[in-house]
């Protein structure tokens, strides 16, 4: 072996020391949360779980408690915001997957050739609009739809069913479960239609031509073939659903109860970071920002879990073969 | 397989069914019951598999009518070239303090980003190999760093960018917040289109005395590019459709940029954020111009990345 040559070390180790910016960032991010959120965790441990009430009860005394100052009296209670991240994202899941699989089908099973470019075009496209403009069309369309339309009939036809009695509300959990499970479907079905497409083609073909009819072909060898690549597409897409900011912001109704019905105002953990930015400063304890920033960890954990399991299941997610690139 | 349910022994009767099973339709032809049941099953789930792409289909092509109809209709050169005015209830004004605080959001965190993100991706795919312990721990923690929640970041990026370092709320911020979500992106994509370049031209290159530098340079790096644009695409189409990050480091401004530090900057995903929760048509209609350049940009953005990746891929 001839000596590596210097400039080929020095590229060597330069893009290594770059490569650690990642870690570096990652590094940084924990470190800012673990500090931020350490008082938080002192003080109020793991009563975020059992109490509903957030009030920063500024204005009044402030004392001392566990070796920090804090407000007397305030009192920061995650589990109206669990509860809605929980739900609304099972909603998205709900309605998304049954949807996201069938246009893998579509796509990869049934449309003719001359469709799919099309049809595909437009769902990975879908992935690429702000999710601002998601919720816009929230307020514009789909809300006042269910408001007057939909919401009404079900509220009068389906009242015996838990959760399906009224009253309704103009923005709500049926509003962001909507709202969430088509911003989803873009993941879910472009990273199936991905699996589905490797199903062998002879298998497929074998079947088709002993008399299989195209359904028997995607249901007994397409999808059982599939079948880790689309959990794996459903739990990213899980992860996206929980970690949504901005449109559940917009159509939730930015509710501070528990949920009562499927038209109940919601509120997301992530939701709620995002309308709660003044509190940070007209809090002279600070507490409102580490409650937050407590926050912030339970939600980060939670993503990452289901990240991390995803992506042990799908293992290349970001670029597409030759037909442009999503976001997941 | 279909079976028909009486033996034809006369040839001339078997000639009759088949041409009977021709012109009657498929629900009269003589077959067996699961035969037919199965044709039924099938034609059903077709059926609901179009119900399921179309319900997916018409709110996509109302978003885009409603967006494209709108804009254009509301839209006027002056809500290009003035900005949102102070008493912002009334909606008055146009959306260039978004545009140009949006292009400067942009520029930081490309300038952050692409650089690293290329040169990570050239590393992992370049020099270290399949077992390296240390860029299997950098693919993990990448991949980790994109599924963090947008809006962790941007608080992040508050607690650190504004408050820690006493930037305040600014364009430096907010641009570096954007990067941190940018660059698993671009680090991903450079690698998997490194990767894809055929060892043989490795070998070649190295084989005929080139040094891996500028082999790397001149060969595999070339022959990435298209896929390396599109990461980038990716990327620049994130920085202008983000919010969340952007909420508590750039917060928003009445006034284009003029400098990076301790000054708000407005984005334009800032404007549908504020105007869309307005009542009347004023800010409706910001919040409208705002969504058509959005999507707008969104478009051209994957349509460069699609041209990119058709027209110039060489392998």
């Amino acid at each position: 072996m001839p000596k590596t040559p210097t400039s080929d070390r020095i590229y060597k180790y330069v893009t290594a020391l770059l490569s650690g910016s990642a870690l570096l960032f990652i590094f940084l991010i924990l470190y800012v949360l673990i500090q931020y959120s350490y008082p938080s965790f002192v003080i109020n441990g793991l009563k975020f779980f059992t109490t509903t009430a957030w009030n920063p009860a500024l204005g009044s005394n402030i004392v001392t408690k566990d070796g920090f100052s804090i407000m007397q009296g305030s009192s920061f209670g995650f589990l109206v915001y669990i509860e809605g991240t929980l739900v609304t994202s099972a909603l998205a899941i709900l309605f998304g997957v049954p949807v996201s699989i069938a246009i893998a089908i579509f796509l990869t099973q049934i449309a003719p050739m001359k469709v799919r470019p099309p049809v595909s075009f437009l769902v990975e496209l879908l992935a690429g609009i702000p999710s601002v403009v998601y919720g816009f069309w929230g307020i514009l369309v789909l809300g006042p739809l269910l408001l007057d339309q939909i919401e009404p009939f079900l509220a009068s036809h389906l009242s015996f069913i838990p959760g399906f009695a009224g009253p309704v509300y103009s923005y709500g959990l049926l509003d962001s479960g909507l709202i969430l499970s088509l911003m989803i479907v873009p993941i879910v079905a472009s990273i199936s239609r991905d699996v589905m497409i490797q199903a062998p083609i002879e298998q497929r073909e074998g079947a088709k031509a002993l008399g299989l009819t195209d359904w028997e072909v995607t249901r007994k060898i397409v999808l059982p073939y599939a079948k880790t690549g689309i959990i794996g597409a459903i739990i990213l897409g899980l992860g996206r659903a929980l970690g949504e900011t901005m449109a559940v912001a917009l159509v939730g109704g930015g509710a501070n109860l528990l949920l009562h019905s499927i038209y109940s105002p919601v509120n997301t953990l992530a939701a709620f970071m995002a309308i709660s930015l003044d509190g940070a400063f007209t809090d002279p304890t600070s507490q409102d920002v580490y409650a937050l920033v407590e926050l912030a960890v339970i939600l980060v954990v939670i993503t990452m879990l289901v990240n991390i399991f995803a992506r042990a299941l799908v293992k290349q997610g970001f670029i597409r073969s030759s037909e442009g690139v999503v976001r997941v | 397989m279909s079976k028909t349910s009486e033996g034809g022994a006369d040839s001339s009767t078997a000639l009759a069914q088949a041409t009977q099973t021709v012109t009657v339709p498929w629900y009269q032809q003589r077959v067996s019951n699961s035969y037919r049941r199965r044709q039924i099953w099938d034609k059903i789930l077709k059926g609901l598999i179009l119900v399921a792409v179309g319900l997916v289909l018409i709110p996509l092509l109302d978003m885009l009518y409603l967006f494209a109809y709108k804009g254009l209709t509301v839209i006027s050169l002056s809500d290009l070239t003035e900005s949102t005015t102070a008493g912002t209830g009334l909606g008055g004004g146009g959306i260039y303090n978004a545009i140009t605080g949006s292009l400067l959001l942009l520029g930081i965190s490309a300038a952050i980003s692409v650089p690293l993100g290329i040169f990570s991706g050239v590393y992992m795919a370049e020099f270290a190999g399949e077992h390296n312990r240390y860029a299997s721990i950098v693919r993990f923690f990448s991949d980790v760093l994109a599924g963090v929640p947008s809006i962790v970041l941007g608080y992040v990026g508050y607690l650190l960018f504004v408050l820690s370092a006493g930037w305040g709320y600014s364009a430096l911020a907010g641009g570096l917040t954007l990067s941190i979500l940018m660059l698993p992106y671009i680090l991903r994509t450079t690698e998997l289109s490194i990767k894809r370049v055929p060892d043989s031209i490795r070998e070649g290159a190295i084989a005929l005395g080139s040094t891996r530098t500028s082999m790397i340079n001149k060969l595999t790096l070339r022959f990435a590019i298209p896929g390396i644009i599109t990461g980038v695409m990716l990327a620049v189409s994130i920085s202008f459709s983000e919010t969340a990050p952007l909420l508590y480091t750039a917060l928003f401004s009445n006034y284009p940029p003029t400098a990076l530090l301790h000054q708000p900057v407005a984005y334009i995903t800032g404007i549908v954020w504020t105007f869309s929760q307005m009542p009347g048509t004023g800010p409706h209609d910001l919040a409208y111009i705002a969504s058509f350049v959005l999507l707008s940009l969104v478009f051209l953005v994957n349509f460069i990345a699609r041209v990119v990746l058709k027209r110039f891929s060489k392998i």
